[in-house]
């Protein structure tokens, strides 16, 4: 069953000067094919400006397409009769903590989209502290976000999303505006809620390090899918990622460099366990 | 320093009066103020200095608290108490000198008007000391409600003033950011006159506003992505409902509003000249 599915998805706006004239088109995402699978991890990598976020923005119906199809859990996101379902079916959490967070407290924040359903007020207490455990973040409730640090504050994000129960969440650069330990604990949270409720995960990322777990790995260059694969295969094709403007994780980095120079190691090694032990076998 | 300013100011505590529901608290306030401008005798002030007592004691707030409350209108009253003292002509005259003469109806009229100022806004303040500025746009919301018939947008006037809460911290914050950041450049907001201070201010405003309506572009596309399309087929996690306690204190205060209304009308009684 197929949770997002996307044929020849375009995506235009008009490129403007500064007196607001239409002076050309530009094409974010032009002809994207894309199939999630239902409870899979999915990540899309992308440097600025590679139409990763604007492909984002479509699992949940907030940009339309201007060309081809997107369906979310088989529904088209362009008919307006769907619309709230399609957002209650992929729920998304955004960049900037702050801009994403509407309550004042913290349970009242997580309980903004339940309201918004027409939950009955009982399921809703029950969902906002079902989701808030999940996050770690229980402890918090009556606290203020502002209060909050910037992990803290996107975890809130997530159990918000979750307390809509989506069939899938698209995170678009959580961690981007998050420090080491924030976004060390954002990506727990994801892991975890994965584990136990089996919604499909779509991440949008720059940060290499954070999609070694992923199912499948999208990477993206001007609009178009460039890369697609396991975090494995999509590792060791390193100079290919170099070319698209990637980082590749540190540790792949040396084993490629060591390889190169002619030591017998496998190709896409992700973790610094797996090249402990590779490079032990070779005594 | 922008930080010292406080805005709908809460003052957390354990109490009958803070678990009161919001819109009995609004209510209650407003039929209190009423209860000011209805009478203007020591009779009718002394009640109300009683009720007011009262209600500050449950409400566990410090004295100190309230009064320091006072300190905005404290121009605005001795303005007032003074132009009443002087201006107001009648009754036997007390004191003359020069061109100044305070004349008994004078005197009067200035006592009670500055009693009347600081009870208006002991009494008002009370109401936001003692109710979350959420429980309070969520009383407004639900006692406006009716207004939604002649198309009054009352839940989006709700919401927008919940967000606006909400956000004051993070302007402030991103003010001081601002403000940091040009000083860092040579920005001189303390010395000159005040046009040229309100003219130093320009270059902190435009990124401010900037920055404000990127935000707000943000948190409408957050509100959408969560399903928010307005008031309706919306449910409440914390609804409103009213309880015993809540009928008790409508209870007293419209038992105190009949006081006060009967000793206007019924009861004289004059001390010295009051």
């Amino acid at each position: 069953m197929e949770m997002i599915h996307a044929e020849k998805l375009v995506y235009e706006y008009d490129k403007r000067d500064e007196e607001g004239n239409v002076i050309g088109t530009n094409r974010a995402i032009d002809g994207v094919d894309i199939d999630i699978p239902q409870g899979s991890f999915v990540a899309v990598l992308g440097h600025n400006g590679s139409g990763k976020s604007t492909l984002a923005k479509h699992m949940n119906a907030i940009l339309v397409p201007t060309g081809g199809t997107i369906w979310v859990d088989g529904m088209d996101t362009k008919d307006p009769d769907e619309l709230w379902n399609v957002r209650q079916t992929a729920g998304m959490v955004f960049q900037n903590p702050d801009n994403q967070i509407i309550g004042t407290v913290v349970e009242e924040d997580v309980g903004f989209g339940p309201e918004n359903l027409g939950v009955p007020t009982d399921e809703i207490w029950k969902r906002v502290e079902d989701s808030l455990r999940s996050v770690g973040m229980l402890e918090y409730r009556k606290a203020s976000p502002n209060k909050l640090s910037g992990g803290q504050k996107q975890r809130v994000a997530i159990a918000g999303v979750i307390a809509m129960e989506p069939k899938c969440i698209v995170l678009d650069e959580p961690t981007a505006m998050l420090d080491p330990n924030g976004r060390k604990e954002v990506i727990r949270a994801v892991e975890t809620l994965r584990a136990e409720k089996n919604v499909t995960v779509i991440l949008i990322t720059h940060y290499m390090e954070e999609v070694i777990d992923a199912d499948q790995v999208f990477v993206m260059d001007g609009g178009h899918i460039v890369m697609h694969g396991t975090p494995r295969e999509i590792f060791s094709r390193v100079d290919e990622l170099k070319s698209y403007r990637m980082d590749v994780p540190q540790v792949t980095m040396l084993a490629e460099e060591l390889r190169k120079r002619g030591l017998d190691l496998p190709r896409g090694i992700l973790r610094r366990e797996e090249l402990v032990e590779a490079l032990c076998r070779l005594r | 320093m922008i930080r010292d300013i406080t805005i709908g100011q809460y003052y957390p505590a354990e109490s009958v009066i803070h678990r009161l529901d919001p819109r009995v608290k609004i209510v209650c306030t407003l039929l209190f103020l009423v209860s000011l401008f209805i009478q203007n005798s020591v009779l009718g002030y002394g009640l109300a200095t009683i009720f007011l007592v009262c209600v500050i004691r449950i409400s566990r707030v410090p004295f100190k608290f309230i009064v320091k409350g006072l300190k905005p209108v404290v121009i605005l009253l001795l303005f007032t108490v003074v132009m009443n003292l002087f201006l107001t002509r009648g009754g036997e005259t007390l004191v003359h000198f020069w061109i100044f003469t305070i004349t008994e109806s004078g005197l009067r009229t200035s006592v009670l008007m500055a009693v009347r100022l600081i009870y208006l806004v002991i009494g008002s303040s009370l109401m936001t000391f003692t109710t979350s500025p959420n429980g309070l746009t969520d009383g407004l919301e639900k006692l406006l409600h009716p207004l939604n018939r002649v198309n009054v947008p009352v839940h989006e006037v709700a919401m927008m003033m919940s967000i606006a809460l909400r956000f004051i911290p993070i302007l402030l914050e991103e003010t001081d950011k601002i403000m940091k950041a040009q000083m860092a450049r040579g920005a001189d907001f303390e010395s000159g006159n005040i046009i040229q201070r309100a003219k130093a201010m320009i270059p902190i405003l435009v990124p401010l506003f900037v920055s404000a309506f990127r935000r707000a572009n943000d948190l409408a596309m957050a509100m959408e992505a969560r399903c928010y399309h307005g008031g309706e087929g919306r449910t409440k996690m914390k609804p409103l409902k009213y309880r015993a306690r809540d009928r008790w204190a409508y209870a007293v205060t419209l038992l105190y509003l009949v006081l006060i209304f009967a000793v206007g009308r019924f009861v004289s009684f004059r001390l010295w000249i009051f």
